[in-house]
Formats: structure tokens, C-alpha cells, sequence
């Protein structure tokens, strides 16, 4: 039975070739068939990618220890949900996800794709197959997932306990989906350069993938972020750890291609720039999966110490990256330069989004990548955290942020900064009313704080006063205004949605890390400590026992100032007892958006245990406006403009043929 | 402008920002990169005072004292030196004696390491890779701590 998934693979990554061959030599040589060979290819590449997974699942869920994958990662007493999720959880498994998911695309990109040209579809999908032949060979050389052990061993090795969590069945499929979504991009830009031809079309077509592929990055991080946070039991939320970095650079570059796409397809302009974006922010996503997968980073995502499996991945790397880039610098010239615009305009707002969202990529590429270079020359070892990336990203996304609400309301090709700076006068002054109502009556001191608060409040209105203006409210009777409103496009909805997701975020963090409170105290049953205005009571320790492991629970009741019970709160140390492996499980309850997190340290000799408490207010903030970004993305999405798709056919028939005319 | 000019303004713009952006990318590595040594090196390393330093090495067996409420003592040894370090908090679930640890701080006026941070390995079957690399250095390098999950 494994040996139909490794077959199913071997067969996949020869499809793969022919993908890789076949629809380019056509496209090149105007051979039809060829390229139509395409399209039969990645749909079967995708169903035997597809049973390979199948079968690894089946393994795991039936707990086979006969395959070495399986007895690495799994017990037969873990809980199902893990032995499904676990499936992943490996290093191997993980990289047969990546594959699972990058066929899925090229599969959506040949089934989805009528109204392409037939060229670029051709090319696309040969690129697609170009990326996933390396893959298939990185899986079938050096992490084969379906490696047979004999004799087989009559009980497994349990999965990593910290991975033993809904967030495992969550955020990698996520984040893949971004990472790996943002390869269609990359292979419509690697398309276009061998066509020599690139309009607002391609930009149509392109954005979507951009859109989709963003959305699921997003979830992926805010997950990932939300299950550090509970997990790990330090009560952070971000960690500037290398592989965090690994996914924020991605999505900033992604961020960043999704409003350059904009232009492009609105206006035509910034073409060579997009083409070049669509490439790093694949590049990135690359370079993710080697600091992930190399074994270069000591993480808690590295479980690769092979240095074969590092070197083979930096050779993908180096292929697509350089090759992409060579491609780039060859092919560049011949695009047409596209559309003009004042440098008061919506493109010029989205230039200088571009700039510094680039930017900030780079200077987190060069707060994760500077310490493995002085390490790999043979200096000192050196790290590279929170303060670097306090002191370098903050100031350059701090004045992005401020200048977000005014995107929007610029007019495309020549905006008036000042009537814009008008309708946004009452976001303004609402901003305004926070800064100066913190520093009154929250705390006078904390001046930084309260600008971040009333920054994040002028986001928020500021997204709102762009539905409030397009809908014509105050220039219009209400009525009048609320029916236009509801016929606006899907994406202007999409646009505030996700820039009030920002504006939450950024309220959640500010509001985090200025105003929470903690407490390290060493506790005996009946004793109190006080935090965030409650009074947490710790009730004693008891134990109790799990599937696969035993635990302590320690309760704590929670009392309000007034003496009220506000419930209870139970944080607890486990013992995973096939790999010995003790964890911490946080306490958090939740009031309101803010939280009570507890973790439990050692005890002590005279009967009393360490307690961490924090009181950290409007936390939750943080993930809500990952997760109201994400409905801004689908409702992007949603728009008919999308959905009905790139223009007509007709057109398309109509451009080609000119083209062929020309040619 | 014609639109040589308008691009030319445009880069010039960029230009002064990347450049910007570039100056305190460098000046926050110089300024806060925090470099990482074992206990033998420190000796040669000259540490300005309270400078924040990444310190790794094995917990010392024997050396971890509970002190006042969260505080914990502690020493960080490569067997040719040992550290004393204190950090309040609660300690990583994997912390134990003669096992590898990094610990992030500056040291105190005393000569004793103030820890913010300890990080301990993350499963049983792995250490901390500078630690790992720095104990081969020093020839202390027990193979049964390898850092590859070896079965």
C-alpha cells in the first residue's frame, strides 16, 4: 500500500517533466497540441500528488511503524486528530504538502484558465512544472516520506508535544497555500518575460492568485502568531524569530505586489515593476522554505539537521531565483513602459506603499539573513532580535501607516491632497480624541502609546471615510447615499476591510505591549496575586491524566476588585511520556478583547510554585484584525469585476490576433 | 515636469529613503546585534558595561539555587569556565542540569549575568547549535547530546 504513494510520486514528478517541457516547447514553436499537452498533465500531476497524500494519511491514521516517517512522528494512543495532523507535522510530510498544494494550483491555473491566451497559460503552467519537478526531486532524493523501516517497531516515537495542537491542522496548510500560491504569480511573471508581452490583462488575471494566495498568508501568520502566543507559553505574540521573518517577508512583498497589481490594472503603469515584485515575493516564499527546511536556523520549525536537504534546497533556490532574475534582466527592456501620473495621485500612493513596504521586506531580509553571513565567513556569532527590528521596521512602516487613509480617496492619475485632507478631518480629530483622552485619563506618561492608540484610530475611521465619501454622505441626502453605498464594488468594501484590519492590529499591539501588566510571583495554595484589576486565587494542584500524557492542573479562581467571582482559569504542566518531554499549557481567559494569561513555572520546596501572570489588554485585537484583513481579502475576491473575470474572450481572440498580426 | 524629469524626482525620492532606511538598518546592527560566547571565551571577549550578550554553555550540575520568590541562580559552563547567572521568571519546561541552554542579558556590576531570557533545547534529541558548535570547539562534545535526532 506505501509503496503505491512513493509510485504515485515517482509518476508525479515524470508529469511534472513533461508539465515542465511540453507546453513551453509549444508555445514556442505555435505547436497547439503541445501546449495542450499541459493541461491533462498537471490535472493528473495534482490527483497522483493527491494519492500519495492520501496514502501517508492512511498510514498515519492506522499508526504503520513499519514506515519510518510514521514511527519518527506518531503513537498509536495519540488522539486521532493529531494522527491526521501529524501527517504533516514532519519534516517529509510537510514537504509532500508543498507539492500537494503547488499541483493544486497548476491544476486551478489549467482548469480556470480558458480565457487566457494560449501561450501565456502554456508557459505558466510549464513554469509551474518546472517548480514542482525540483520539488518532487528534493522529495524523492532526500525526504522521502515513504521510507520503509524493517523489521517494524511495535510502537512509535510520538509526535513533538508542542505540535500536538489544533494550530498543527491549521496554520501550515495556511501558510502554504500563501507561500506556494504566490508561485502562480511568479510563473505569470516568468510567462509574460518569455511572451515579451505584458498588459493591464495580465495584471487582471494575476491579481486574483495575488489576492488568494495573500489571504491564506495572512491566516497562516495570524494563526501561527495566535499559537506561539498560547502555546509556548511566554505570552508573546511575535518573536522576530528568523522563521516568523521567514513568512512576514513574503507577506510584506505580497502586500505590496497586490497594490501594484492596481495600478497596473487600473492604469497600465508600473509594469516592470509588478513583473519584478510577482518574482521577489515568490523568491521569498522560497527563501522561507530553505531557512525553514535546511536546518541552517535553530527554531522550533527546524526539524532538518540534514545538511544534504539545505544544500539541495539552495540549489532550487539559486535555479529559480537567478534564473528568474537573469530572465528579468533580459527580457525587462522589451516590456512597454505604461501609463503617466502626477505624484499627487492614487498611483502615486501606491508607489509610496510600494516603497516602503519593500523597504520594511528588506530590512527584515537583513536582520534574518546578516547573522548566517557573519556566521558563514567565520566571524562572530551574533543574533539579531526585537531591538534590531524595534529600531529598523518601525520607522520605516510607522510612516506608511500614516499615510494609509490617504491612499484611497486620491484620485487616480491626479489627486488634491488638500480636499482629501479635508474629508479626513474628522478621522482625524476621532484620533485625536484618543491620544488626548489616554494621556488625561489612562496614563501621562506614556506619550508614545497614546500616539500608537490614536494612530491606529485614525486607520480605522480613515478606512471608513472612504465608504463614507464614495457613497456621497454629506454631499448627498442619506437615502440617496445609503443606496450607493450598496452598490458599491465588493472591492472598496474589501480595501476598508482590510485596512481596519491594520488599524486593529495595530491597536491590539500598541495596546499590548504599553499597557500590560505582569506578575512573577511564587504562590501556596489559598494565596492571591493581584494583576489587571482582578485578584487571581491559586486553588492548589491536581493531577490528572491525558491520552498520551499525565498532567498537573493548577486553578486559579479570579476575582474582580469588588471581591466578585469572575470565574476560573486552569494552567497546567504536562509530561508527554513516550518522549519524556514536559510542556506548559497556558491558562488564558478571555474578557472582552483583553486576556488573563497564567503559566505555571517549578515548584518550590515549601509547597508553593511559581506563577506567571499577565493581564494583556485588547490581545485579542491583534488576531481579530489578521482575521477582518483576510475578509477584506475575500471580499476583494468577491467582486464581479474578478469573477466574471479578465475581459471578454472576444477581446482577448482580438489582442492575439493583432499581436500576431505584428508578429 | 516632463517625464524624465518626474521620474528622475521620483527615484531621487526613493533614493534618499532607501538610503535612510539603509543608514539605520546598519547603525541598529552595530548597535544592537548581541553577540554570542561561551564561558572560556569571555575572558578574551572585552565586554563594555552592560552590554547585552547572548551566553550559552551547559547548566552547571549542582549549581541551580532557588533564591527569593521567581529568582533563580544558576551556572553556565563549558567545563573550562562556569558563569553565574540570575534570571526571574519561570524557566523553559526543558531545563535541566548538564543541559544546553542560552541565556540572553549583560552582566551586573557584581561580575554576576543578569538574564532576561533563557531558552533551553526544544525537544529532547536537540541543543542549541552554537552551543552544540562551541562545545566541539572546546573538545566537551558528548555525542549522546547530538543535536541530529539520531536512532
Amino acid at each position: 500500500m506505501v509503496e503505491i504513494g512513493q509510485f504515485s510520486l515517482v509518476l508525479a514528478f515524470a508529469l511534472s517533466l513533461v508539465q515542465s517541457v511540453a507546453p513551453a516547447l509549444g508555445a514556442r514553436l505555435s505547436d497547439e497540441r503541445l501546449m495542450a499537452v499541459g493541461r491533462p498533465a498537471a490535472i493528473a500531476g495534482f490527483a497522483f500528488t493527491a494519492l500519495a497524500f492520501a496514502i501517508l494519511l492512511w498510514a498515519h491514521v492506522v499508526s504503520d511503524f513499519s514506515v519510518l516517517n510514521v514511527w519518527e512522528n506518531s503513537h498509536s494512543l495519540k488522539p486521532m486528530l493529531y494522527k491526521v495532523t501529524g501527517a504533516w507535522g514532519s519534516h517529509e510530510g510537510s514537504m509532500l504538502l508543498w507539492v500537494l498544494i503547488l499541483t493544486l494550483f497548476g491544476m486551478m491555473v489549467a482548469l480556470f484558465g480558458a480565457n487566457l491566451p494560449d501561450t501565456l497559460k502554456a508557459n505558466v503552467i510549464a513554469v509551474q512544472g518546472w517548480i514542482g519537478a525540483a520539488f518532487f526531486l528534493f522529495i524523492l532524493t532526500t525526504s522521502n516520506p515513504f521510507t520503509r523501516l524493517d523489521p517494524a517497531p511495535i510502537e512509535g516515537q510520538d509526535l513533538n508535544p508542542v505540535l500536538q495542537d489544533v494550530g498543527l491542522a491549521v496554520h501550515p496548510p495556511l501558510l502554504y497555500l500563501g507561500y506556494v500560491g504566490f508561485s502562480v504569480c511568479f510563473s505569470f511573471a516568468v510567462a509574460a518575460l518569455i511572451d515579451g508581452r505584458i498588459d493591464a490583462a495580465w495584471a487582471r488575471w494575476v491579481r486574483p492568485w495575488t489576492l488568494a494566495a495573500w489571504l491564506f498568508l495572512t491566516g497562516g501568520i495570524t494563526m501561527g502568531s495566535y499559537w506561539a502566543y498560547y502555546e509556548l507559553g511566554w505570552g508573546g505574540f511575535w518573536f522576530w524569530d528568523p522563521v516568523e521573518n521567514a513568512s512576514f517577508m513574503p507577506w510584506l512583498a505580497g502586500t505590496a505586489l497586490l497594490h501594484s497589481a492596481l495600478v497596473m490594472e487600473k492604469r497600465a503603469a508600473l509594469k516592470i515593476w509588478t513583473v519584478l515584485l510577482a518574482i521577489l515575493t515568490f523568491s521569498l516564499s522560497l527563501l522561507g522554505t530553505f531557512l525553514v527546511r535546511s536546518g541552517v536556523l535553530t527554531s522550533v520549525h527546524a526539524f532538518a539537521t540534514d545538511p544534504g536537504r539545505g544544500i539541495f534546497i539552495l540549489c532550487i533556490l539559486a535555479f529559480f531565483i537567478g534564473g528568474s532574475l537573469a530572465l528579468f534582466a533580459w527580457r525587462a527592456g522589451s516590456l512597454a513602459p505604461g501609463g503617466l501620473f502626477q505624484p499627487v495621485s492614487r498611483e502615486g500612493a501606491l508607489v509610496l506603499n510600494n516603497l516602503f513596504l519593500t523597504t520594511a521586506a528588506a530590512t527584515v531580509l537583513v536582520g534574518t539573513l546578516y547573522p548566517l553571513l557573519v556566521e558563514a565567513i567565520g566571524a562572530d556569532k551574533i543574533s539579531v532580535g526585537a531591538p534590531f527590528f524595534n529600531l529598523t521596521f518601525g520607522p520605516v512602516i510607522l510612516p506608511l501607516i500614516c499615510v494609509v487613509p490617504f491612499g484611497p480617496l486620491l484620485a487616480w492619475k491626479r489627486g488634491d491632497l488638500a480636499a482629501v485632507a479635508q474629508r479626513l478631518a474628522a478621522a482625524f480629530a476621532a484620533a485625536l480624541v484618543v491620544v488626548l483622552s489616554i494621556l488625561l485619563f489612562v496614563d501621562k506618561s506614556a506619550v508614545f502609546a497614546a500616539l500608537g492608540c490614536g494612530l491606529a484610530v485614525w486607520l480605522v475611521f480613515g478606512a471608513l471615510t472612504d465608504l463614507w465619501v464614495k457613497a456621497g454622505f454629506g454631499a448627498q441626502p442619506a437615502a440617496i447615499a445609503a443606496r450607493r453605498l450598496a452598490g458599491l464594488p465588493m472591492s472598496m468594501f474589501g480595501t476598508t476591510a482590510a485596512h481596519m484590519g491594520l488599524g486593529l492590529t495595530l491597536l491590539g499591539i500598541v495596546s499590548t505591549v504599553a499597557f500590560q501588566q505582569e506578575r512573577i510571583v511564587t504562590l501556596k495554595p489559598g494565596e492571591a496575586t493581584e494583576v489587571g484589576g482582578y485578584t487571581l486565587r491559586y486553588e492548589g494542584l491536581t493531577p490528572a491524566k491525558g491520552a498520551n500524557y499525565d498532567e498537573q492542573r493548577g486553578t486559579f479562581a479570579i476575582l474582580r476588585a469588588d471581591g466578585r467571582a469572575a470565574g476560573s482559569v486552569m494552567s497546567s504542566k504536562r509530561l508527554y511520556t513516550t518522549r519524556q518531554m514536559p510542556t506548559t499549557e497556558a491558562g488564558i481567559r478571555t474578557m472582552g478583547f483583553s486576556q488573563l494569561y497564567v503559566s505555571l513555572g517549578d515548584e518550590t520546596d515549601d509547597g508553593g510554585i511559581v506563577v506567571r501572570a499577565w493581564w494583556k489588554p485588547l490581545v485579542t485585537l491583534i488576531w481579530l484584525g489578521g482575521l477582518v484583513m483576510m475578509a477584506g481579502g475575500v471580499l476583494s475576491l468577491c467582486d464581479r469585476r474578478l469573477r466574471v473575470g479578465a475581459p471578454a474572450r472576444r477581446r482577448v481572440r482580438a489582442a492575439q490576433a493583432a499581436g500576431e498580426a505584428a508578429g | 515636469m516632463t517625464r524624465k524629469q518626474k521620474r528622475l524626482s521620483v527615484i531621487t525620492a526613493a533614493a534618499v529613503f532607501l538610503a535612510a532606511a539603509a543608514g539605520l538598518t546598519l547603525y541598529a546592527l552595530g548597535q544592537k546585534a548581541s553577540y554570542f560566547y561561551m564561558p572560556a571565551d569571555l575572558q578574551a571577549a572585552s565586554l563594555a558595561p552592560g552590554q547585552r550578550i547572548r551566553l550559552g554553555g551547559l547548566v552547571e550540575e549542582g549549581s541551580i539555587v532557588r533564591g527569593q520568590g521567581a529568582t533563580v541562580g544558576f551556572a553556565v559552563t563549558d567545563h573550562q569556565n562556569s558563569v553565574k547567572v540570575t534570571y526571574t521568571g519561570i524557566l523553559p519546561d526543558l531545563f535541566r542540569e548538564d543541559q544546553g541552554v542560552i541565556t540572553e542579558g549583560a552582566f551586573g556590576p557584581d561580575g554576576v549575568f543578569v538574564a532576561d531570557s533563557v531558552l533551553a533545547k526544544h525537544d529532547e534529541n536537540y541543543m542549541p547549535k552554537e552551543v552544540a558548535e562551541g562545545l566541539k570547539e572546546k573538545g566537551v562534545w558528548q555525542p549522546d547530546e547530538g543535536a541530529a535526532k539520531t536512532q
